[in-house]
């Protein structure tokens, strides 16, 4: 996965340590509109050298950590236990985000935050605020931090959050650069002059313009790059502006300009521009028409800018000079991927187990009385109001030494109710092998779309694995948006051998990892049952069909709620055996619709899950 | 509060102002989903919509807002002073509350007031966020992840337009009329079938794909969070006018005419995309009267009707997974058909 040829050259490997200083200094300059940075690295001597460089940079403000299972209460603020009981009133105790005001906030292995945790921290960006609405207290306290999260995810389905994504200016990724090319001391040595850069560039960035040369560039360089967030190019304008202010002028330059394309837009592109002439001429289009939209009451300089007129000396407009360098700076594994023009599955799939982990293993859901035991967790906020009604006459029997402290009895204790869901995520192996593999595709496209639908009013989920040739890949992780689901069906490829029992596996690991998360997996595998690829790779009727047979014992030991539909046109004896291996409920569909399918697949979840 | 981005700054988005204007003319339109993509300015606009509501009266002292006028549902409190005319009424700013992920219970449908109760012994309720939000707008921001169990309260108390709080010996109810105003990505998973129902109108916002128009959202967008001041200054007049519309169209809804053709073009849409009951026509004339009322008209005409089917009716349609066209299109092929 990684993105450059591994080892990197000693100069590539330079100039990406040093664009990671960069982003460093920008990011320090105006952390409040820059968000903040994404940095792909796992831990080690690289990554502690460019925090150590951020946080001299930044310093004196504050540095919070957070970490992966933060609760809500910790994140947000909730009630300080102690202090209300000393006070006999509630106290509030702020959250993280609150503490990380004016500061940097940590996320570290962030592509394993849930998308709960994400969407309230988003909200907390957006506002400016964390507004508090919790355990009978309501604040709303002003709250402005930059995001270091370290995504260390291995693959593209395990990374941040495109949510969290969007709000962040920088990308960076430190994998390619090896620890004997970064040195503390002469780092620290290095920066230390940019200290006294930053802070000047802050009194400088408020006044700083950006000609409409520089705004128009940088918009047209988003779209050529196919980033469609307005954030982005948001953002984009937002890191010229620091980077002019880094360079102690007042007017922002194509320099500021490349700069925020490299930085901003590049990582970000979802497609390779097309063809530079008409981009051209739609540009200076653009520019020229510009006028027409601008706001009725606009002459004043709020938003009465100079362009000024294209450097002569260049011989390309600025436009092709800004995107050729944000081409340049598209990270080589991206670009590789976009001139294959498989980008859509990747930008689609971004966070997919994240519903999963998101809270589906019990979210609060009030609380009731009771004791605290096996693990259960007292609800404070409850308690407390139960205990409150008595406190009058508690505190009369109990006399004066107990004025100030509030009587809490073990009748009052109530506990927290986690709502335990076990959601039931219906896994789709699909044989895409062979002459029938486009129809039965087809089908099961049709009944994994039916069945989100149906899923959808009960928030359970959908998952697909396809099987051809000699590999068996997870298409759809499990999901319950209709959306994404769609866009990863369409246009699944079929033909090929039918490895059989790498599918059986595949499905396996799938389901355990599922039920891992506190999910209940139920299987429908759509074959033939006709194997003739083996686990290693090779053809042979035989052997391939007796591993199967072997994969689908191992199967039966998961007792998962099997469904087998066999999809050839003569119902076969080898696929009613491979179910009875399984344990399956065989279903002969010669002719499998995708409504037949559906139907099935319902009928076995409600007796067979629930 | 920190200033929010002027509505009349928005560039682009029609359907999704002019959805968020009819609900603003006419509450009874039912609530507003706003689903898209991200960086598309969805809870700006909803944000937005604070600053152009026209005040209201309220009842002095009233922790829910009810009305002085008789007639409209009233709190225990209110419901007889009215009734002995002593209506002492103030002016109010129209509630846009903030309903954040992370809300507890209690917070939201309201509790025992535990700082009277621990520290004077007193039994009283302290009203939540739907108290806040009656006659108003409660605003839910990824309302897709909002948690299960605060959904169905939401349901049921925006089906019946009361909150009843049984809770530590509490028996409390009180009016809780609001427009409910969602936002969301689609993305992120998709909203409960009983939730969706409940909105009156859904818009699909796209991010704009003309470079004029973008460079235009990020100009406007820059200069305002340079300085939120001057630059809601330059938008004052702008967003003043919107007011004054609102407050005109108010006026003129109950006399604006809905046509027999008018009903039959809506009837005629609805069964052609097969929706399931009245409810979709009943929004798409209401919704059609509405946007009427804004621009001045004094008959609901075709135009309208094109302009809110989308609006009114991608929600209710049953859904064909098959079908790959958005709902969206879908509406507009109907609505092609229809008025052909």
């Amino acid at each position: 996965m990684t993105p450059y040829p591994d080892p990197a050259s000693d100069e590539v490997q330079d100039s990406l340590w040093q664009q990671a200083v960069q982003v460093a200094v920008l990011l320090a300059i105006d952390p409040g509109a820059l968000g903040g940075v994404r940095v792909r690295a796992s831990a080690g001597p690289v990554r502690d050298v460019w925090l150590n460089v951020l946080r001299t940079l930044v310093s004196p403000s504050r540095w919070v950590r957070m970490p992966v299972s933060i609760t809500d209460e910790r994140l947000l603020g909730g009630l300080d236990l102690s202090a209300t009981l000393a006070a006999g009133r509630p106290v509030l105790q702020h959250g993280l985000l609150a503490e990380a005001d004016g500061g940097t906030l940590i996320l570290t292995m962030a592509e394993r935050l849930p998308t709960s945790t994400v969407a309230r921290l988003t909200q907390v960006m957006d506002e400016g605020a964390v507004v508090l609405e919790r355990d009978g207290l309501a604040e709303r306290r002003a709250t402005r931090f930059a995001v270091v999260a370290f995504d260390e995810g291995l693959s593209e389905e395990e990374s941040l959050s495109p949510a969290l994504r969007d709000r962040l200016a920088f990308e960076l990724d430190l994998r390619a650069i090896s620890p004997r090319r970064v040195n503390e001391s002469d780092m620290q040595q290095m920066i230390a002059g940019s200290i006294e850069d930053i802070a000047g560039a802050r009194t400088r960035l408020a006044d700083i313009e950006l000609p409409d040369a520089v705004v128009s560039v940088l918009c047209g360089t988003a779209l050529a790059l196919g980033v469609d967030s307005m954030r982005a190019s948001l953002m984009a304008l937002s890191v010229a502006r620091a980077s002019a202010a880094l360079d102690g002028n007042e007017i922002a330059t194509d320099d500021d300009a490349r700069v925020a394309a490299t930085l901003v837009l590049a990582p970000r592109a979802t497609r390779m521009p097309p063809a530079p002439e008409p981009e051209e001429h739609e540009e200076a289009q653009a520019q020229q028409e510009q006028e027409d939209i601008q706001p009725p009451d606009s002459n004043d300089d709020q938003l009465d800018h100079d362009a000024p007129p294209p450097d002569p000396g260049e011989n390309k407009p600025m436009e092709d000079r800004v995107l050729d360098a944000a081409k340049a700076a598209i990270p080589a594994g991206l670009l590789s991927q976009l001139l294959a023009g498989s980008l859509q599955q990747r930008a689609s799939s971004g966070k997919s187990g994240a519903t999963v982990k998101g809270g589906q293993r019990g979210r609060p859901a009030g609380s009731r009385r009771a004791q605290p035991a096996h693990g259960s967790r007292l609800h404070l906020i409850d308690t407390l109001r139960a205990a409150a009604p008595w406190q009058k006459i508690r505190k009369a029997t109990l006399g004066a030494d107990a004025q100030q402290r509030v009587q809490v009895r073990s009748e009052d204790f109530h506990i927290a109710r986690i709502k335990q869901k076990t959601a039931t995520t219906t896994l789709f192996v699909v044989d895409a092998s062979g002459s029938s593999a486009l129809h039965r595709l087809a089908e099961a496209k049709g009944a994994v779309e039916l069945l989100l639908a149906d899923c959808y009013v009960r928030r359970d989920q959908v998952a697909l694995i396809a099987f051809r040739g000699k590999v068996a890949e997870l298409l759809l992780p499990p999901t319950r948006s209709l959306v994404r689901a769609k866009r990863s069906l369409s246009g699944l490829p079929g033909g090929g051998g039918t490895p059989l029992a790498t599918a059986i596996d595949t499905a396996a690991s799938v389901a355990e990892g599922l039920r891992r998360r506190g999910q209940s997996p139920v299987i429908v595998l759509l074959t033939d049952g006709r194997a003739n690829v083996a686990r290693d790779g090779t053809g042979g009727r035989e052997r391939a069909q007796s591993e199967a047979t072997q994969a689908a014992r191992q199967l039966s030991a998961l007792q998962v709620p099997l469904l087998f539909i066999d999809t050839s046109p003569k119902p076969q004896q080898e696929a009613a055996q491979l179910a009875g291996a399984m344990r399956a409920r065989y279903i002969p569909l010669p002719h499998a619709g995708a409504a037949a399918v559906s139907l099935a697949v319902r009928a076995a979840t409600q007796d067979g899950a629930r | 509060m920190s200033l929010s981005f002027p509505f009349s700054a928005i560039v682009g988005q029609d359907e999704m102002k002019h959805a968020i204007l009819v609900a603003a003319v006419d509450p009874g339109v039912g609530g507003v989903l706003v689903f898209g993509d991200r960086g598309t300015g969805k809870s700006t606009a909803v944000r937005a919509l604070a600053a152009l509501l026209p005040k209201m009266r309220v009842m002095a002292n009233c922790p829910y807002g009810c009305d002085p006028e008789t007639g409209t549902p009233s709190c225990e409190q209110c419901a007889p002073l009215k009734a002995d005319r002593q209506t002492k009424s103030v002016l109010k700013a129209v509630p846009v509350v903030d309903l954040p992920l992370g809300a507890t219970e209690d917070r939201v449908v309201g509790a025992l007031d535990l700082e009277r109760a621990l520290s004077q012994g007193i039994k009283a309720f302290e009203p939540g966020l739907l108290a806040r939000a009656n006659r108003g707008f409660l605003y839910i921001d990824e309302v897709n992840l909002l948690e299960d169990h605060l959904v169905d309260l939401l349901i049921d108390v925006a089906a019946s337009g009361e909150n009843m709080v049984e809770r530590e010996g509490l028996s409390v109810r009180h009016p809780a009329r609001f427009v409910l105003v969602g936002s969301g990505n689609p993305e992120e998973g998709e909203l409960r079938p009983q939730l969706l129902d409940r909105f009156g109108l859904a818009v699909d916002v796209t991010t704009p794909t003309d470079l004029k128009m973008r460079i235009e959202v990020v100009r406007r967008r820059d200069a305002y969070e340079r300085s939120p001041e001057a630059f809601a200054e330059t938008w004052r007049k702008e967003d003043e006018k919107i007011r004054r519309r609102i407050v005109a169209a108010r006026k003129k809804l109950p006399d604006v005419d809905v046509p027999d053709q008018a009903l039959t073009r809506a009837a005629q849409l609805c069964m052609a995309l097969g929706t399931d009951g009245l409810r979709g026509e009943l929004a798409l004339m209401r919704a059609a009267r509405a946007l009427a009322a804004f621009e001045g008209h004094d008959a609901v005409n075709d135009s309208h009707l094109k302009r809110m089917a989308a609006p009114a009716l991608r929600h209710r349609l049953r859904r064909n997974p098959l079908d790959d066209a958005g709902s969206g299109t879908r509406v507009a092929r109907a609505v092609e058909e229809v008025f052909a």
